[in-house]
Order: structure tokens, then C-alpha cells, then sequence
């Protein structure tokens, strides 16, 4: 539980950083354009975040950070559902300022008297005065203690204002806001931040010109969640310190929530960590999955049963019967031996890992650049068609590899020279000749690269000759045949390298890009229960409520319940019974009919001899349990009761949808 | 062009005013001759009605202060509720008499207190000999407060028994202001917009102490030539113009035209000027990357307006969802069946009547749809099974927050929720490739 938390924390910090670093490029720019503040323009931002509504608290809260370290300690943030009107806009604006700045000057008791005092009168006019007095004091503090905070800040440090959402607030509110805000500009530096979820047309369309006219709008786009993805995969999957992995199925499975979905890059980090808890969870051996040097230590404290686990894995029992017999015995007989080989395989493992993820790189250089992309345009595409089977043995591979062989020479150098940079910045110690075979490679170009060169001057020397020679016939001979020397002695050296290069990248990916599911004890590692995983992260409840009230005995254990075919059992829940009965009826529903279907539904299982004269007992009894039941899909939201007909009731629901 | 004259003040104050407000002296005569002398009671409520920028803010605040006539002014958008403003006012009036004595925080939730707290106010001044100028600025605003506010501004003279006067401005016509209760009638005055020479003489008037007036006076010509056609707007257009000048000079700086050679600087600047028509005065990007740009010298090319990123990245289900719900806000339910249910072999034909029928639905507008149709059609147009899972609706949601879809009728929310797809055809066009 340990290293659950601690690969938390890792997640949270990589969010973090790259966040910041995607704002630093803003804020910069924030501080540049408060300076300018003429024309009674409100100097502001419309950040353009992408539709992944999900991710931009925590975006807004580390931009809202950034700024507040660097450049001002007054940030409000407004969000449409808070401001219906102008009065709350203000009051909410006036709250969080000035609690801000309680926060950060730790004001005595009496400010906070004023304070509250301010709240009642929620004005523009209030707020100035509230500004004024704030950065006088602060000026009158900078020679005693806070000198290290103002000197970060400047002397008057601009009112950032924050719309997290500009699309849901109403019109009248933002122009009033924008009209009010603008005359006072001079007073009170405001900074304004949009951010905006579609497209910057937004502002136009809540804006009328007028009132744009008072805005200094400027724009920026935030990085596509598509590539804030990426760059997570980068630091997260695919790096060899990270002991935690994703099967084939389960990433296919974040990614298609991902892509086809929402778009939320926070909905993939929860997903991811929920794969964490359900793994630790599930699979007792996930002790082991740790970093190699603790793995190694915990290895040697294994129980018996834990070795027994190992034992009954079925990629351990796919490697024992490779062994030789006395071996076999060995290994499922002797704790102690069992250890050692494991330490052993859970090293090979490392290795494989750290080989794979650097093997993989260098071939996502060579397959993204070609065209049509067989292999896919991104590393995580071609990630989970590695982890999926060998990759060499599906088609996509094969064209891939023919696409390649028809690069041309400066592509080639450069995916090269970049394959060499990958192999060398990773850490595996079996890349030196790999690199130098690279490297060899390289110079052979350079090579090419100087003879075709001379050749050259050759041939250019010979078209000297040529002017020289005034026979038409002769030099057109001898035209044809410098192009054809040129031809095939020039381009058949190259093409023969070419070869080379690609058939080596080729045995590269053979020997490295192997799936992790042939490697011995991958499950330690490897998270693949995909179908929990969708339970968990796509969540259906009509679905569920469906399969609920047709079939109670999913949900209910009860063998009694097991239904057969379509008809309709009188022992299932009266809920049940209501449900299928109304499922065969039209959009409105006669309560009458309804009632008399769930009768004989009900004493179908009744003895017969129920006579007459208990029969309208009965019938109280059962209409009590029909009107309950009624009233309970009533609030599951099945039907509800219609103006139309009296005694009739609406379906809302039509089959799955 | 009449001169200011009038009895009660000095001359060289007029003077001084008439300097101030070019092009608007006889608005101002008029103004002075109903005000008349400082202890005269002056018409109780006076209407100033004229379009965006025809100066009427800015003539009656330097009438007021240059005069020295006892004032208040406020802007009616500012003080949103009744209790502010009223309270706006009284704090205006104690602050302009007494600068040593403490405001204390006044509390006034009615208009019958405003009346106590106004006559005590004035009483505790001099300004009984006076008349007391309350001044509403966007005064349309009047008419979402309370229905007794904007009466009983206008007889506060009766109902206070003081000297006061109080002037509304507005944009709008009084004949919108007139509540169907009746009210008192103020004396309205019109301030027409400025023509084309008025705005010529007071762009001119400011010009930088660096270059000459003629110098300015030219480049105001160009500058009006170019933008008259779509904007009027003074304050615009002395943006524009400030924005711009820095280029005009430019040959100057250099030295390759001197201030007189009109028609080089004219072909200097006038395509520039029309690239700023298209860019700046339409807020496509912002007067600090223009001025930027100025700087650099650069091509606009590089710098993507506003209205450069429409495309939306949206994920694969919310563009079917998005898609599904235009096609049902424009289709009519009867089509469903014929577009959705068998569409083998048919497609041809329908297509070619959907385009018939969208011309006159498109200009209907959308309509609004039940969810069970919207998810219906989603079903038929995605090519795979889709789960009805807790995703697709919250993506119907999320598609309601960013404003493509919207909600109709708010009451029944949990039975039978129906939407409206607010996009337009090239939104969807540009979604469904």
C-alpha cells in the first residue's frame, strides 16, 4: 500500500509539472501586457482549453498558483453557477478577494470586522477603496517584514479575475461585469481570464461590440488533451523505473474511454490508478512489483504459500517444463532454489523492459514518419500493438517495413541519428553495439554522401567536356549514358545500405519488441483483467436496472427466481412482474389492464380453488402490492403519470435506450 | 454658432467650457438657460437622449465641474440594485460638502428613506441657495429596478421640497422610459449624433505636442475616410486613430516625406489601415498584438484572429451526439423512419430530400427533442453497438455546459428532459468530415 501511495504522489507531480510548465509561457505574457494599460482596455486572456471540462479545475488551480507565486496575491475564481447575477458576481468576486488577502497578510482581528462590514455593500466603489487601502499597506510593510513577498510582487499588483467557464455564464451578467470593470480600470488594475471550452468565437457571441470593444483580448491555446496524453504515456508507461504496467486489453480499454469518450486526461489518471488498486488488489504476488532492489529483498522473504503462487502461475509453468527434469523437480520442490530463479527472471524481466521501451521508441521514429501511417501515428498505438501479439508477423508490420525501404537518404540519416540519441540516453548496457552498429551505418552514409559528391564534380567536369563538343548526336549519348552509370552504380549502393539498415531495425524489433506475455512471471507486472476494469470504469445503470428487474436472479442468488424463456414468473418481485408486464404495453398504458395482467399473473400460482368470495379479499391485497409496485417504477423514472388520459399512465423508457 | 452667454457666470469660464465641448454649444446653451442661476429652482427632471458616444456624458460633466455646480453622478449600470444606487448617492452628497467630517455607512432600503436622508444631507450643508444636480448615467437601467424608483426621481423636487434637479442620461428614447402608470414628464433634450466634420474637429483637437495640428488634421482626414463607412463610434474611432499614428509618421521619422507630402503618406498607410478595419476594429486581435505587430513590421498572416480557431476537437461520441442531435432538431419526426430505419439503398433520395426540407427548417430554427429520439438516432448513425453507459449521458451534459446543446423547458427535468441543438450547418459540416 506503500507503493501505491508513493506512484500517486508520482502521478499527481508529473500533472503538476507539466502543467507549469505549459503556464509559465502565459504568465509571462500576463506580466508583459498589465503593464499597457491604455485606452480604458481590460487587458485579458481567453484560454482556449479543449472540451475536457473535467481536467480544467486543476488546470485553473495551477494556473491560479503559478500566478499567485509570481505575480499578484489577488485571484478570484468565478464560476457560472455561482454568478446567476450581477449582485452574487460581485459578492462571490468581493469574498474570495478578500479572504485572499487575509490569507496572505494575516491581518489583526479589527480588518476582519471591516471585512465582514464590506460585505454588506458589495460594489465596485467598496472594492476600490479596499484595493487602495490593501496596497498601501502592504507598501508601508515592505521595509519590516515582507520583503521577500513584495518583492515578487510589484507595487500595485493586478486584480486577476478567472471565469473558469465563460460559456455557461449569461450575457448580461459578463457585459454589465465588463461595462462596471472598464470604468474603473485605472483605479484598480483587473486582469481578466476566460477560459473557454469550444472555440473563442464564444466571445463575440456573448459579447456584443460594444462591449468587446472595452476588452484587450488575447488569445491562447492550451496544449490538445491529445498530446497532454502523450506526454503522460511518455512518462508514465513508457519508462522502465515505473515497475507497474498495463496489459494489451486494459490500455485499449483506457484509451477507447479516452478517445471516444471525454476527452479527460484526469479520467485516464483515475483509471490508471484504479488498474494500481485493483492489481495489488487481485494478484497476491504483487509484492514483487516494486523496484528491482527491493523485489530482489522481498524475494527472500517469501512464504511457502507465495512461492506456491509463483508455482502456479502459468507463464512460470510454461518456463519450468522447458527445463530439464532435474531442474523441474528442483524448482517445485525447493523454496530456496525457487527463489534464486526468480530473483533471476524478475532481473531478466528489468532488462526486457528497459531494452523493450528504447527498441520501441526507435521504431515509433521509423513507422511515424511514413505514409498512411500502417502502424499508427502514435507510440501508443503502436505500444499496444506490440504488447497485443509479434508485432513482425502482422500485415501492417510487413507494408510498414516495405514503406520504409523506400525512404529517402536524409529521412534516413535523421531517424537514424535519432535512434541512435534514443538508444543512447537509455540505460541498458546491451545498446553499445547496437550503437555502434548505428553509428557505423551513419558514416557509411556520409560516405555515400562524399562519393556522390565527387562524382559530381566528376560529372560536371564531363559536361565540360561536353560543352566543348559540338556533335549533337554524340552528346546526347553520351547524356544517357552518364544518367545511366549515375543510376545503377550510385543508387544501387544506397539502396543496398538501405536494405541493410532496415533488415538490422527489423532483427532489433525481433529480438526485443517480443510481447510481455511470453516473458516469465509477467503477471508480477502486468495488469490484464480488462472486462473489471469496464465494469468498473463504464458504468451502465439503465443496463443494470434492466437486467434487474428481467432477470432478479442475477442480482439475487435465488435459483428460484432463474426464469425460463419470456414468460413471466409469479414468484419474481412484484417490481419484476410490473416491469415485463409494462414492457409489452404501448406509450400509454391503461392502469385498469395493468392491473388485471398483474392478477393473473400473480395467481397463476395460486391454488385454484380460491373461490369467488376470498377472491375480492385477495384482490385488495394484490391491488395494495400493484400500486406499490407501480409507484416504485414510477420513481426509477419508468413511467410517470399523463395529463391525457386519466387512468393512464406514460412509459418514458423504450428498450435499451 | 452661438456663443455661450448667460448672466449668472463668469466669462471666462464659459469661454473656457465652450473650448471643452466642441460641436455640442448649442446643447450646452440650452442646458445653461434651463439651469439658469445658481439659486434659481431649475425644471425638476431634465431627459438627455442620443446614440453611443454623442457626448452627453461628457458634456454634462464638464458643464458641471467647470461651472462648480454642486453635483452627484452616477452610472445607473454600476449600482445595480435601488439600495445601492440610492446609497451611492447620499455617500456622493456627504463627501462633496464635508471632506473632514466621517461618513458614516448609511443604510437606506427605500425610496421614503432616500427622501429623509436626502433633505438631512442637504439640510446639514449650504446648499439650500443652490440647486443640487443629481446626475443618472444609463438611466434604461431604472426601468428593471423597483416600479417606484424611476417616478419618484422624477418629482424629487416636489417630494423633497429641496432645490434639486436631476438629469437622465440614456440611449434610448423617452417614450420607452414612460411607465403605464403615468409619471411626471420631464423636459427631454435630443443630442444628435456628430457629423462627419463635427468628428473631424474633435479627433483634431487632441493631436501630440510633437507634430503639428495641420499634420494630425490631415491624417484624422484619412483615418475617417477609411473607417466613416462602419463606424461612427468616437471613442472607437479615437482608438483607431491613436493606434494607427505611429505608422503614419513613420516616412517622417525617416525622413524620406516631410509633414506636408500628404499624398505619399496617404499611400503609405491607407492599405494598413484597411487591414486594421478588418482586424482590430472587429476585436479579432487584440490593439496590443497590433501595436506589436506594428513594431515588428512583421505580416499579419502570422497572427490567427479570434474567429481563426473554430474547429473544436470533440471526442468520438459527443461528435455523434452532436451530429444526432442537429439532425433532429432540423428533420421532422415523421422523416425519422424514412432516414433512420431502413437506409439500404435508399440513401440516395433521401439525401437529396433532406436538402429540400432543410432550407425551410433552417430558417425556422431548431427545434426541441426528447432525449429517447436523440439517443435513438445515435444508435442508427454509429455504425458499432453503443452501451447506453453513464458516459453517453454525462456527455450530453457536458454538451449542454459548453453551450452546443440546450436545455427546453426546465421543469420536468427527470421525466422526459428535451433538448435544442444550437450549433449551425458549418459547425456540424465541419464536425461530420
Amino acid at each position: 500500500q506503500q507503493i501505491q501511495e508513493d506512484l500517486n504522489k508520482q502521478l499527481l507531480d508529473n500533472l503538476v509539472s507539466f502543467l507549469s510548465q505549459s503556464h509559465s509561457e502565459f504568465q509571462e505574457k500576463t506580466t508583459e501586457w498589465t503593464c499597457r494599460m491604455k485606452f480604458r482596455e481590460i487587458p485579458t486572456a481567453a484560454l482556449v482549453l479543449g472540451v475536457n471540462v473535467t481536467d480544467h479545475d486543476l488546470t485553473f488551480r495551477g494556473l491560479s498558483d503559478v500566478l499567485q507565486e509570481n505575480i499578484t496575491p489577488y485571484i478570484a475564481l468565478l464560476e457560472a453557477k455561482d454568478c446567476p447575477g450581477i449582485k452574487n458576481l460581485m459578492q462571490k468576486l468581493m469574498g474570495q478577494l478578500m479572504n485572499c488577502d487575509i490569507d496572505v497578510d494575516t491581518l489583526e482581528d479589527e480588518d476582519c470586522v471591516q471585512v465582514s462590514q464590506n460585505k454588506i455593500r458589495c460594489s465596485m466603489s467598496s472594492l476600490i477603496n479596499w484595493y487602495e487601502s490593501v496596497t498601501k499597506k502592504t507598501d508601508s510593510e515592505t521595509p519590516s517584514k515582507k520583503r521577500n513577498s513584495s518583492s515578487r510582487h510589484w507595487q500595485s499588483p493586478p486584480v486577476v479575475v478567472i471565469f473558469k467557464d465563460m460559456e455557461s455564464f449569461t450575457t448580461k451578467v459578463l457585459q454589465d461585469f465588463i461595462v462596471i470593470s472598464s470604468q474603473h480600470i485605472h483605479e484598480l488594475p483587473l486582469v481578466l481570464i476566460f477560459g473557454i471550452a469550444t472555440s473563442p468565437m464564444i466571445i463575440h457571441r456573448l459579447l456584443p461590440h460594444s462591449v468587446s470593444s472595452l476588452l484587450c483580448i488575447e488569445l491562447f491555446q492550451s496544449l490538445s488533451c491529445k498530446e497532454h496524453l502523450s506526454t503522460i504515456i511518455d512518462k508514465l508507461l513508457l519508462t522502465s523505473q515505473f515497475p507497474f504496467k498495463l496489459g494489451e486489453k486494459v490500455l485499449q480499454v483506457l484509451f477507447n474511454i479516452f478517445l471516444y469518450h471525454d476527452f479527460s486526461v484526469q479520467n485516464f489518471i483515475k483509471g490508471f490508478q484504479l488498474c494500481i488498486v485493483e492489481h495489488f488488489y487481485s494478484q497476491p504476488l504483487s509484492v514483487l512489483c516494486c523496484q528491482l532492489v527491493d523485489a530482489k529483498k522481498r524475494v527472500n522473504f517469501l512464504s511457502h504459500d507465495q512461492c506456491e503462487n509463483i508455482r502456479r502461475l502459468p507463464s512460470f509453468r510454461r518456463y519450468v517444463e522447458k527445463q530439464e527434469s532435474e531442474k523441474q523437480i528442483a524448482l517445485l520442490t525447493t523454496d530456496s532454489f525457487l527463489k534464486e530463479e526468480t530473483e533471476k527472471l524478475l532481473e531478466d524481466l528489468h532488462v526486457y523492459h528497459e531494452n523493450y521501451v528504447s527498441v520501441l521508441r526507435c521504431l515509433h521514429v521509423f513507422t511515424s514518419s511514413l505514409p498512411k501511417y500502417p502502424l499508427g501515428k502514435q507510440i501508443r498505438e503502436l505500444h499496444c500493438a506490440c504488447l497485443e501479439n509479434q508485432v513482425w508477423e502482422t500485415e501492417e508490420y510487413e507494408s510498414s517495413l516495405q514503406l520504409a525501404r523506400m525512404l529517402n537518404k536524409t529521412d534516413l540519416v535523421t531517424m537514424l541519428q535519432q535512434c541512435v540519441e534514443i538508444l543512447l540516453s537509455s540505460s541498458g548496457k546491451e545498446f553499445d553495439k547496437t550503437v555502434e552498429k548505428l553509428k557505423e551505418f551513419l558514416t557509411q552514409f556520409q560516405n555515400l554522401e562524399a562519393e556522390a559528391s565527387q562524382e559530381r564534380d566528376v560529372s560536371v567536369s564531363s559536361q565540360k567536356e561536353l560543352q566543348k563538343k559540338t556533335d549533337l548526336y554524340h552528346l546526347q549519348k553520351t547524356l544517357l549514358e552518364l544518367k545511366e552509370s549515375r543510376r545503377s552504380k550510385k543508387l544501387t549502393k544506397f539502396e543496398m545500405l538501405r536494405f541493410e539498415v532496415i533488415d538490422y531495425i527489423d532483427s532489433l524489433v525481433r529480438t526485443y519488441l517480443v510481447p510481455a506475455d511470453n516473458r516469465t512471471l509477467h503477471e508480477v507486472v502486468y495488469f490484464n483483467a480488462a472486462a473489471v476494469l469496464r465494469g468498473h470504469l463504464n458504468a451502465a445503470p439503465r443496463t443494470a436496472l434492466h437486467t434487474a428487474l428481467n432477470n432478479p436472479h442475477w442480482y439475487l442468488k435465488n435459483q428460484a427466481l432463474k426464469c425460463d424463456g419470456g414468460g413471466i414468473s409469479n414468484k419474481a418481485p412484484d417490481i419484476c412482474i410490473v416491469y415485463k408486464l409494462h414492457l409489452e404495453c404501448g406509450r400509454l398504458i391503461n392502469l385498469v389492464d395493468w392491473l388485471e395482467a398483474f392478477s393473473t399473473v400473480v395467481m397463476a400460482g395460486e391454488e385454484p380453488n380460491a373461490d369467488a368470495a376470498s377472491s375480492d379479499q385477495v384482490d385488495d391485497i394484490i391491488h395494495a402490492r400493484f400500486i406499490r409496485a407501480v409507484s416504485e417504477l414510477e420513481l426509477l423514472g419508468f413511467i410517470k403519470p399523463s395529463k391525457q388520459k386519466t387512468d393512464h399512465v406514460a412509459r418514458l423508457t423504450w428498450g435499451g435506450c | 454658432m452661438p456663443n455661450l452667454e448667460h448672466p449668472a457666470y463668469p466669462a471666462a469660464n464659459l469661454l473656457h467650457l465652450e473650448s471643452l465641448v466642441p460641436c455640442r454649444e448649442s446643447q450646452v446653451s440650452m442646458l445653461l438657460s434651463i439651469f439658469g442661476e445658481r439659486q434659481q429652482f431649475s425644471f425638476p427632471s431634465i431627459f438627455i437622449y442620443g446614440h453611443t458616444s454623442s457626448g452627453k456624458t461628457y458634456v454634462m460633466q464638464t458643464l458641471l465641474t467647470t461651472l462648480q455646480l454642486p453635483h452627484v453622478f452616477v452610472n445607473c449600470v454600476e449600482y445595480f440594485t435601488s439600495r445601492l444606487l440610492l446609497e451611492e448617492i447620499l455617500i456622493q452628497l456627504q463627501s462633496c460638502s464635508s471632506e473632514t467630517e466621517q461618513t458614516s455607512p448609511v443604510h437606506c432600503d427605500t425610496f421614503n428613506d432616500f427622501v429623509r436622508l436626502f433633505k438631512q444631507a442637504v439640510a446639514s450643508q449650504d446648499l439650500q441657495d443652490q440647486t443640487l444636480y443629481i446626475v443618472l448615467d444609463r438611466a434604461e437601467q431604472l426601468r428593471e429596478m423597483e416600479a417606484n424608483i424611476l417616478p419618484a426621481f422624477l418629482r424629487l423636487q416636489e417630494l423633497t421640497d429641496r432645490n434639486v434637479t436631476v438629469v437622465l442620461l440614456s440611449e434610448i428614447v423617452w417614450e420607452l422610459f414612460r411607465p403605464n402608470v403615468g409619471c411626471f414628464e420631464p423636459f427631454t433634450l435630443f443630442f444628435p449624433d456628430y457629423s462627419i466634420g463635427h468628428l473631424q474637429k474633435i479627433l483634431s483637437q487632441n493631436h501630440p505636442p510633437e507634430y503639428s495640428a495641420d499634420f494630425y488634421a490631415a491624417y484624422i482626414n484619412i483615418l475617417l475616410g477609411v473607417f466613416y463607412m462602419v463606424c461612427r463610434d468616437l471613442k472607437e474611432l479615437r482608438h483607431l486613430a491613436a493606434l494607427n499614428f505611429s505608422k503614419y509618421c513613420e516616412p517622417v521619422v525617416r525622413g524620406e516625406a516631410n509633414e506636408r507630402d500628404t499624398r505619399k503618406l496617404w499611400k503609405n498607410i491607407e492599405p494598413h489601415l484597411k487591414k486594421a478595419m478588418q482586424t482590430v476594429y472587429l476585436r479579432e486581435i487584440s490593439s496590443s498584438q497590433w501595436e506589436h505587430l506594428q513594431h515588428d513590421g512583421g505580416e499579419p498572416g502570422q497572427l490567427k484572429g479570434l474567429s481563426a480557431h473554430t474547429h473544436v476537437e470533440l471526442p468520438y461520441y459527443s461528435k455523434f451526439l452532436l451530429i444526432a442531435a442537429y439532425l433532429a432538431s432540423y428533420n421532422p419526426v415523421r422523416t425519422d423512419k424514412r432516414f433512420f430505419l431502413k437506409h439500404h439503398g435508399k440513401i440516395r433520395k433521401t439525401n437529396f430530400m433532406k436538402k429540400h426540407e432543410k432550407t425551410s427548417n433552417h430558417l425556422l430554427g431548431p427545434k426541441p427533442f426528447p432525449l429517447d429520439r436523440l439517443l435513438a438516432i445515435l444508435y442508427s448513425i454509429v455504425d458499432n453497438r453503443v452501451a447506453p453507459t453513464a458516459n453517453i449521458f454525462s456527455q450530453i451534459t457536458s454538451l449542454v455546459t459548453l453551450q452546443l446543446l440546450s436545455m427546453v423547458g426546465q421543469n420536468d427535468q427527470l421525466d422526459g428532459p428535451r433538448y435544442k441543438c444550437t450549433v449551425s450547418l458549418d459547425f456540424i459540416r465541419a464536425i461530420a468530415r
